[in-house]
């Protein structure tokens, strides 16, 4: 996985629903994310569509899959996430003193 | 023109009778040897509604049928819906009763539903009338 795939995979905003609706629950089939997509959000792309996205975003590393039997089950894993995080921290750790002193009362 | 029957593919039609009487409690509304015997015509119908439409336990023999079932179940999809008064109360019941569930219940803005494995190579939705 490369940090292009992880931003690339970001870029997309049906992408970013599917991620939105794995974090509500883990180990969903690919009928359960479709149909969460249609009725929740009004993202009717097809089957295979959603299927491709899925692979992108597990390309990603930010989808898990799972099988189990015969079932396929697919789940969030926001890993990489912290790649961008330590990038670009929310405060520069300046003087090593992070959070420390930092305004409040 | 009616509709009065409604197909399930079944791996096995005994195992499928016990799974939808005595699991889902259907009830049996035909049971008849066809042809050889090897098959038979069977349906179950709800208790709720035992004049109304019948699920007819079909055999899955046909070489189309098992890949094009594998193909759904791999993916979650359900083919088959039934209506309940409350889903997370047949969910609970059918749990205890030691059936598989793909997907527990889940509130899609106006319904809510679940799916389930028939244990005969389907995995079948039940949703609230919404």
């Amino acid at each position: 996985m490369s940090e292009d795939d992880l931003y690339r995979a970001l870029a997309d905003p049906t992408r970013r629903a599917i991620l939105d609706e794995l974090v509500q629950r883990d180990e969903q089939t690919l009928f359960e994310l479709c149909a969460r997509l249609v009725m929740k959000r009004g993202i009717g792309s097809t089957r295979q569509a959603i299927s491709q996205h899925l692979e992108v975003l597990e390309a990603a590393g930010l989808v898990v899959t799972r099988r189990e039997g015969r079932y396929k089950f697919h789940s969030f894993n926001g890993e990489p996430l912290k790649a961008i995080v330590r990038r670009w921290p929310s405060r520069r750790k300046a003087g090593g003193a992070r959070g420390e002193g930092s305004g409040k009362p | 023109m009616r509709i009065r029957f409604a197909s399930v593919l079944v791996d096995d039609q005994d195992k499928a009778l016990r799974f939808y009487t005595g699991v889902l409690g259907f009830q049996t509304k035909h049971d008849t040897p066809l042809g050889d015997g090897r098959f038979r015509w069977i349906t179950v119908v709800s208790p709720e509604d035992p004049g109304g439409a019948e699920l007819v336990l079909e055999p899955d023999e046909h070489p189309a049928c098992r890949p094009f079932k594998a193909a759904l179940v791999e993916d979650g999809i359900p083919f088959t819906m039934f209506v309940v008064g409350d889903v997370h109360a047949e969910y609970e019941r059918l749990r205890a009763a030691g059936v598989r569930f793909t997907q527990p219940p889940v509130t899609m803005g106006p319904v809510t539903t679940a799916v389930f494995d028939d244990t005969c190579g389907n995995l079948i939705q039940i949703a609230t009338n919404g």
